[in-house]
């Protein structure tokens, strides 16, 4: 069972709006900073950096986090994730960073994250922007801006598709194992 | 007392027997070896049905370490015999590299008492050919071949000073006992742990160069010929020193050699994941060292297999590859691996691997009432299955050590039992 | 691709694909190092123990300071080789190290082939920081990895490594890890430092630095180790440094993107001028910092959970 949450031009329209929000958050340009999580939540943040840009008409300093050294299941998993890059280049001290994931589910990798962030300086405010919520948290983190809320159950699956990555921008939710 | 084997397939190299035949023992010597059926006129106190079986002449093993006198944590006089019988070896030559050496009378006698009394195998001892194995002065050799030395050797190092070696050839004449030497240049070895070649290259250990062996055969062989003397080459292992002593017995000189199950079955391949059960002196050679020990082994230019068995402890093993001991087991997995390579794989006629464990090694040591079923011979024989195919265990063998590089092989030949001048010193269960 | 072994031994045993999973991994871990605060949790809660039967101070250092900048609790036991002869065996050392649950122990031992002789009798993970004259698989690592961040692509790539390859376990390592990648490999020393056989691992032998460097894309120069020479090998070190040494005037004709590598510590004068070390085709000191984004990456690999839940971290 395959079910479509989000089309590209919806996806398309709902980033505008997003970015929009985020402008409103954060009406110093001057301090906003955009993260992106590895692996997509790096596109989406490079898009959203790039209309913010445009509407400020100056760019946006945007980062990528990757979170797999932060992980709290190191220790338990068979075989060691892949690690992929991490580039902030720039020190966040007195920033107001905004944190860019596709999907949020449990918490744990924005927690984190959060300890992530803190070894590249004190921001002034993070906020937290995800595509999708589909709830089920087991921490107690909460997002700042959404693109979907969505009420899902353990087995199901929420796939976020980006052009860069994966040829396609779609947003589908998925059942059991499939793939 | 008379022992009867019968129904068995006798092969007796020094007679040229090759068939279905019988044995007849008297008192510990063999009064009756002939093909067909036994005689009704016989009247045996026991039968032995050897049905299926092969009957051979013991086996004579030329290269045993017994450790006994002084490292007897690796193995004493009765362990090595133990593991001989069970291996079929009815007669071995135990090297004087012990603590102290062989190389005094007494020693020699101590070796003979404790030998009996075990009262398993024949042992005879080798001698040392300089005094305490120092390789500076002769050792009593006329005291050492009185008290019964089949031969002289240093071995675990050679003779490195030619003239010693020399006086050694010409002096042992007087005696009839041949030199054995453990032909290795330490010069050359230069501290190494294995064959120099791809594989030393590969594993960054140091090498050990088969020239180091070819110089010190190609002395022998002209120190030999010089003195009119007998030389034994001890666990030959390179291409060019099998050459050497081909060459050598053409033009007639007194050349023999022997060749360990190891060297003719295994390569410095095997030292792959540095498993110090495949280190020894000399080491494993390469592939077309093993090769030509093969052709060796076929033309008649190697007389003896050996098997240089070398105990040493767990603790001696176990520990990395530089600091591990030389050496390895060989006793009881012997007949299974020359029977399998050389026979079963190879082309070796049965006949000819009968000839390399008795009579060849019989030859060397002057023992002519061994290695032979032949009537009025010391009734030594070994009756084994060739068909018996299963998987060498170390585990389970008689000697104390377990430094064995053939476990886990699937080979053919099992050793039935072995008698001991007429009585039956060890029987597979 | 994902890791999957307990040990990092060799590169011989390595595929061409898990060399380069542990240089993409290295590449994330460079970064770390940039950073104001130079510290990731990864190995948060895991013990290393850096056991060291040889005297080292750039590789152990290398390999500690990588430690705690994955946040790993660090035991640094050195054995001088005296008290190895005398005193417990290797096994027994380490079975008693084991004790206290380590995770990872880095070894160094002047015996080759002891990190695999550990590794089939221990639970924790071993990494090879050099055995013998055997391997140095970090140090071939790093030094491919500061080519591949040079040069790119290494296919086709032709590497000169020059000095005591008979003697040398970098060498050995790097010509594995270079083959491997498709890079030509030519060893060039005098006949008696080149080990027997050596052609079998794929490489070609030169004689002639000058020929050699003229077609290298790098040069990698070993350091003289006169101290495990148990013969002379050559006649003098001047003689040596006249033939084999690589200097000014040696590369005064050569292209300005040859790179010239050397594993310290450097002999000046002997296999390197000072002013060829420090000069414009020098890479030393970039392999150094890379160095230490490798054996982050070595020893985040291979400190791997074990147990089986691999359900990946919910989002």
């Amino acid at each position: 069972m395959k079910q479509t949450i989000a089309t590209a031009a919806a996806i398309s329209s709902r980033l505008i709006q997003l970015s929009d929000d985020v402008r409103a958050a954060c009406p110093d340009p001057a301090r906003l900073v955009l993260i992106g999580i590895q692996r997509r939540g790096v596109e989406l943040a490079q898009r959203m950096a790039a209309l913010i840009a445009a509407a400020h008409a100056a760019p946006v300093p945007l980062g990528s986090l990757d979170i797999t050294v932060y992980r709290d299941d190191l220790s338990m998993v068979a075989q060691q994730p892949i690690v992929h890059s991490t580039n902030i280049p720039f020190s966040l001290d007195g920033m107001h960073v905004v944190l860019v994931d596709d999907v949020l589910h449990t918490g744990r990798t924005i927690r984190a994250a959060l300890d992530a962030l803190m070894d590249f300086g004190r921001p002034d405010i993070v906020r937290l922007l995800v595509l999708v919520d589909r709830g089920m948290r087991e921490l107690p983190i909460q997002p700042d801006l959404t693109g979907w809320k969505l009420s899902t159950k353990a087995g199901q699956m929420v796939r976020v598709r980006v052009k860069e990555l994966d040829g396609e921008d779609v947003v589908e939710l998925l059942d059991g194992n499939a793939n | 007392m008379t022992l009867l084997i019968k129904n068995g397939h006798l092969v007796d190299a020094a007679q040229k027997l090759d068939g279905a035949g019988y044995v007849f023992i008297k008192d510990g010597s063999i009064a009756a070896s002939a093909p067909g059926t036994p005689p009704a006129s016989l009247h045996p106190d026991d039968v032995i049905d050897a049905r299926g079986m092969l009957v051979t002449p013991g086996f004579i093993d030329l290269h045993v370490h017994l450790r006994e006198p002084g490292q007897e944590s690796k193995e004493t006089i009765e362990s090595g015999c133990r593991a001989a019988v069970a291996g079929g070896f009815a007669s071995i030559v135990c090297m004087p590299n012990t603590v102290p050496t062989i190389d005094h009378a007494s020693i020699v006698k101590f070796v003979h008492l404790e030998a009996q009394r075990v009262g398993l195998a024949n042992v005879f001892p080798a001698g040392t050919v300089s005094r305490d194995r120092e390789g500076k002065e002769l050792a009593d050799i006329g005291e050492l071949a009185t008290a019964g030395v089949v031969a002289l050797t240093d071995d675990g190092a050679p003779v490195m000073d030619a003239g010693l070696m020399l006086r050694a050839l010409e002096y042992a004449r007087m005696f009839g006992i041949a030199v054995m030497d453990h032909c290795e240049d330490p010069q050359l070895t230069n501290f190494g742990v294995m064959n120099e070649g791809f594989y030393s290259t590969k594993l960054g250990l140091r090498g050990i160069p088969s020239v180091c062996e070819d110089v010190m055969v190609a002395r022998d062989i002209l120190l030999a010929e010089y003195t009119g003397g007998r030389i034994h080459i001890q666990h030959i292992s390179t291409a060019h020193a099998v050459r050497m002593v081909r060459e050598a017995k053409q033009r007639g000189v007194h050349v023999t050699c022997e060749v360990t199950p190891h060297h003719f079955s295994l390569t410095d391949a095997a030292l792959s994941d540095y498993d110090t059960n495949f280190k020894m002196r000399p080491p494993l050679r390469a592939e077309e060292d093993r090769a030509a020990l093969l052709r060796g082994i076929a033309d008649g230019t190697i007389d003896a297999i050996a098997t240089d068995h070398a105990p040493h402890t767990d603790t001696d093993k176990n520990v990395e590859f530089d600091y591990a001991a030389d050496g390895v087991i060989g006793l009881e997995s012997a007949l299974p691996v020359a029977y399998t390579k050389l026979v079963k794989e190879g082309a070796l006629p049965l006949m000819r691997l009968v000839e390399l464990l008795t009579c060849g090694p019989a030859a060397i040591i002057g023992k002519d009432k061994k290695g032979t079923l032949r009537p009025g011979a010391d009734a030594d024989v070994t009756i084994w299955n060739p068909n018996a195919s299963y998987t060498i265990d170390a585990g389970a063998f008689r000697s104390k050590a377990r430094n064995c590089p053939f476990h886990g092989w699937a080979v053919n030949g099992k050793v039935i039992r072995t008698i001991v001048a007429g009585e039956t010193k060890y029987e597979a269960v | 691709m994902a890791w999957t072994k307990k040990d990092l031994l060799d590169l011989e045993y390595l595929t061409a694909e898990e060399i380069t999973t542990i240089l993409d991994t290295a590449r994330s871990f460079y970064e770390v190092s940039t950073r104001t605060i130079k510290k990731v949790p990864a190995l948060r809660g895991k013990t290393v123990v850096n056991l060291f039967y040889e005297a080292s101070t750039r590789t152990r250092a290398s390999f500690e300071i990588a430690e705690k900048r994955l946040s790993a609790d660090v035991l640094n036991v050195n054995v001088s080789v005296s008290s190895v002869t005398k005193g417990e065996t290797l096994l027994d050392t380490v079975k008693n190290l084991c004790a206290y649950k380590i995770d990872v122990i880095v070894i160094r031992h002047s015996v080759s082939g002891s990190p695999l002789y550990l590794a089939r009798n221990i639970e924790a993970s071993v990494i090879n920081a050099g055995d013998g004259a055997h391997e140095h698989p970090t140090q071939a690592l790093l030094d491919i990895y500061t080519l591949r961040e040079r040069l790119g692509e290494l296919k086709g790539r032709q590497i000169a490594i020059v000095g005591d390859i008979a003697h040398s376990r970098v060498a050995r390592s790097n010509i594995w890890g270079l083959t491997k990648l498709g890079a030509k490999v030519t060893v060039v020393a005098p006949p008696t430092l080149v080990p027997r056989d050596i052609e079998r691992m794929g490489v070609a032998v030169s004689h002639r630095l000058d020929e050699a460097i003229a077609r290298a894309d790098a040069v990698n120069m070993l350091r003289i180790q006169r101290e495990r020479e148990k013969q002379t090998l050559f006649p003098s070190l001047r003689e040596y440094s006249k033939l084999f040494g690589l200097d000014e005037e040696k590369i005064k004709d050569l292209p300005e993107g040859m790179l010239v590598m050397h594993p310290g510590p450097i002999n000046r004068g002997v296999e390197i001028s000072g002013a060829v070390a420090d000069g414009p085709h020098s890479v030393i000191l970039e392999q150094v910092t890379n160095g230490l984004a490798v054996r982050m990456a070595v020893l985040f690999l291979v400190a791997g959970g074990t147990s089986l839940h691999p359900e990946s971290l919910g989002t």
